[in-house]
């Protein structure tokens, strides 16, 4: 079975010190040591990453990594929108199966600080369908339609939004990595601006720098080597429209809601059996329609959990979501998210996660999206 | 004794308030009041720009003063919005203020320091003996792209300072510079408004380079932060300076007389310079003063000072200036720009 053997996620932040290769390396060689793998040993990487075309015009990131490693290794760049890192692991996921190869290192990075936030909203906005664009559509613009959509419908507020980033923005508080290291209220949240009604400030995840990296391997003897080691028991990815306009329903990502099915049934679990789960808010509605379309909890009735902050650390809950922060407070360098997902459910199943751990889990699943639900990646790890 | 013998100041009467601006926008004026620390901020008239604004505080420097225009070596004039791209501001305010023709000239240009980069020059000036006195104006009538964060702060003002050796207010103990390449705010040739790279201008722009000046000055001098009695730093909104004070070890009440952002806005060139005449309102012979400025692109000079009992006839209330104000609408303001 695919085996995580190694990870390593950088800080995420305003990290103008470091330029996106620099960050790769950081989390390629951190990777790299936490395995106890030498770089030869390593067969192909797959490096996902949405904006180094767009905003740096440096699009052959493969040959990039190849010089910087001194490597001839197949180096594959993956391009999917906010879901780069979870389809660059699922090729990686993928690559094992179909080839020769037995060890593949996943990384995912982005750079988004060092360019007016403008540029980086145009560059980000080229992920949504070109004539959602034409009608002025943004991503806040897009998500916002979506939550308008599923309060008016469900009979929830605002509110039910702010105890997401209230929830996330308290793991960060945990996390040493996140971006922000602040705790928030509800009143904090409601008194925000607005970005896109009824979307506010700290509704939204940030524009972030870092980059995270995973090895995954089939090598038996590399698995019994490692120091801690958690399996991959489903990985899917799931497509949908790229507009919304084109979707039959909106109080819910399709894409989630298959690859999600398929990496249950793939796994041979089912959503009672996850106890940790980093799931994709890159806005707080994204979350509450995450849970409901990864099975967690019953479509319409996620305003009302969200309400009880069952899934926040400390809460005597045995199912947590988003320790690391969540994309909200963790930060949202696109394409290192969906790795740094993965692998913070890998510290979570290898017990270190510090301040953050949770008591004793045995499955976690990790779900990243592209666009407002073009594309969805699922993955399951289990130990 | 080295120093700044005399001083005057400029503010154009027109004021827009942040609520204004933000109304216009359709933002919470509160959220933008509450992060920038700025209410109003003033604004030059349509017939007015640098130059004017400079040649106005050049006047009040000068006048009732005990010293001779002749004897000016120089004029040396720091701004980022000089009327001409090529054609010396300074010359036109040599001319204005009828110095004569024995003089140097010349405009300088660094972002919200290109005055005090300027001061050091002109102290250079003095003491070598090359002039008697030297006049050093900061002016700007600073503007920003309609919707940037830049229009709530963005503002308009002069001070002139004459640089000399005889009966001087403000004794000149040291200074120090820090500079570097670091691109935070720019603006390109034949291009209106400025661009910035958002919270990039604050931790490895303003407060490095500030901190980076201030920590070597006091180094050099072997003076401490409860060595002076009152501090000015460059003010891009009232939150920075205040932010660079306590992390530097001085405390609130040094810096907070020196907040003229507040009811201003940043005046660039003149910005830290508006904060000594503040000061200088309040300030009593043996105290000493540390300023420092800050210019984008990037670069800080600091200035210990020790204010003389020449002060006592030479204070000017920057108080009474502002008194006279007009507030006007956006729609004015645009006008004006």
């Amino acid at each position: 079975m695919t085996t995580i053997i190694g990870h390593h996620t950088t800080k995420f932040g305003e990290l103008w010190q470091h330029s996106l290769f620099d960050l790769v390396k950081q989390s390629v060689f951190g990777a790299l040591k936490d395995s106890g793998l030498g770089k030869d040993e390593v067969e192909a990487i797959f490096f996902g990453n949405m904006l180094g075309g767009v905003l740096e015009n440096n699009l052959h990131g493969g040959a990039k990594l190849a010089e910087m490693l001194g490597l001839n290794i197949p180096i594959f760049r993956v391009e999917s929108a906010c879901a780069s890192g979870g389809v660059a692991f699922n090729l990686g996921m993928n690559y094992i199966t179909s080839s020769q190869a037995k060890t593949v290192l996943v990384v995912g990075a982005e750079k988004m600080t060092d360019y007016a936030a403008d540029a980086v909203i145009s560059g980000l906005s080229s992920a949504t369908s070109g004539e959602e664009q034409e009608a002025g559509l943004t991503f806040p613009g897009l998500y916002a339609m979506l939550a308008r959509y599923y309060l008016e419908k469900y009979s929830y507020t605002e509110k039910h939004l702010a105890y997401v980033s209230v929830k996330n923005h308290y793991h960060g508080l945990l996390n040493d990595n996140a971006h922000f290291q602040k705790k928030i209220t509800v009143a904090d949240v409601l008194a925000s601006p607005y970005v896109a009604d009824p979307l506010k400030v700290l509704d939204s995840s940030p524009i972030s720098d870092g980059a995270s990296a995973l090895i995954i391997t089939t090598d038996k003897s590399l698995i019994k080597k490692a120091k801690r080691a958690v399996s991959v028991l489903a990985s899917e990815v799931a497509t949908d429209s790229i507009s919304l306009s084109a979707r039959k329903n909106l109080d819910e990502l399709l894409a989630t809601r298959i690859a999600a099915e398929k990496a249950f049934r793939e796994a041979k679990i089912t959503p009672k059996d996850i106890s940790i789960a980093e799931v994709h808010d890159c806005f707080s509605i994204a979350e509450l329609l995450a849970m409901e379309d990864l099975g967690f909890w019953k479509k319409g009735t996620a305003g009302k959990h969200m309400e009880t902050m069952s899934t926040m650390h400390g809460n005597g809950s045995d199912f947590i979501v988003n320790s690391s922060g969540g994309l909200k407070a963790a930060g949202h360098p696109v394409g290192a998210t969906g790795i740094k997902q993965i692998g913070e459910v890998y510290l979570q199943l290898t017990e270190q996660a510090g301040k953050r751990q949770i008591h004793k889990p045995r499955y976690g699943l990790a779900h990243n999206v592209g666009g407002s639900g073009g594309t969805a990646v699922v993955t399951i790890l289990g130990n | 004794m080295i120093g700044i013998c005399d001083y005057g100041f400029y503010v154009p009467r027109y004021r827009i308030s942040t609520e204004e601006i933000a109304r216009h926008w359709g933002k919470n004026p509160e959220q933008i009041l509450n992060s920038l620390g700025i209410v109003e901020k003033a604004i030059g008239g349509a017939d007015e720009d640098s130059l004017t604004m400079a040649y106005e505080s050049a006047v009040m420097a000068l006048c009732d003063s005990d010293i001779d225009r002749k004897q000016i070596g120089a004029v040396f004039v720091g701004s980022e919005t000089h009327p001409y791209a090529v054609n010396p501001t300074a010359t036109i305010l040599g001319e204005y203020l009828d110095i004569g023709n024995d003089y140097l000239a010349y405009d300088t240009q660094f972002a919200c320091k290109a005055a005090t980069g300027a001061i050091i020059s002109a102290l250079a000036h003095v003491k070598a003996g090359f002039s008697q006195y030297v006049l050093v104006s900061g002016t700007d009538k600073a503007t920003g792209q309609p919707g940037d964060a830049l229009e709530y702060s963005a503002g308009s003002a002069a001070v002139t300072c004459i640089i000399g050796s005889k009966n001087v207010l403000l004794e000149y103990i040291d200074s120090t510079s820090f500079s570097s390449d670091t691109p935070d705010f720019w603006r390109r040739s034949g291009i209106s408004h400025p661009s910035h790279a958002g919270r990039f201008t604050g931790e490895p722009a303003y407060f490095h380079h500030i901190f980076g000046a201030v920590n070597s000055l006091l180094k050099k001098t072997r003076l401490k932060p409860k060595d002076f009695t009152r501090i000015i730093f460059h003010m891009p909104n009232g939150v920075f300076p205040v932010k660079a004070a306590l992390r530097l070890g001085f405390t609130e009440a040094q810096v907070k007389e020196s907040l003229v952002v507040k009811q201003l806005g940043n005046s660039y060139s003149a910005s830290a310079l508006m904060g000594l005449c503040a000061v200088l309102e309040i300030s009593q012979p043996g105290e000493r003063i540390l300023l420092a400025s800050y210019g984008s692109g990037a670069g800080s000079d600091a200035f210990a000072f020790k204010v003389t009992k020449h002060i006592l006839q030479k204070r000017k209330l920057l108080s009474k200036l502002l008194e006279r104000k007009e507030n006007i609408s956006y729609d004015t303001y645009r006008k004006f720009l």
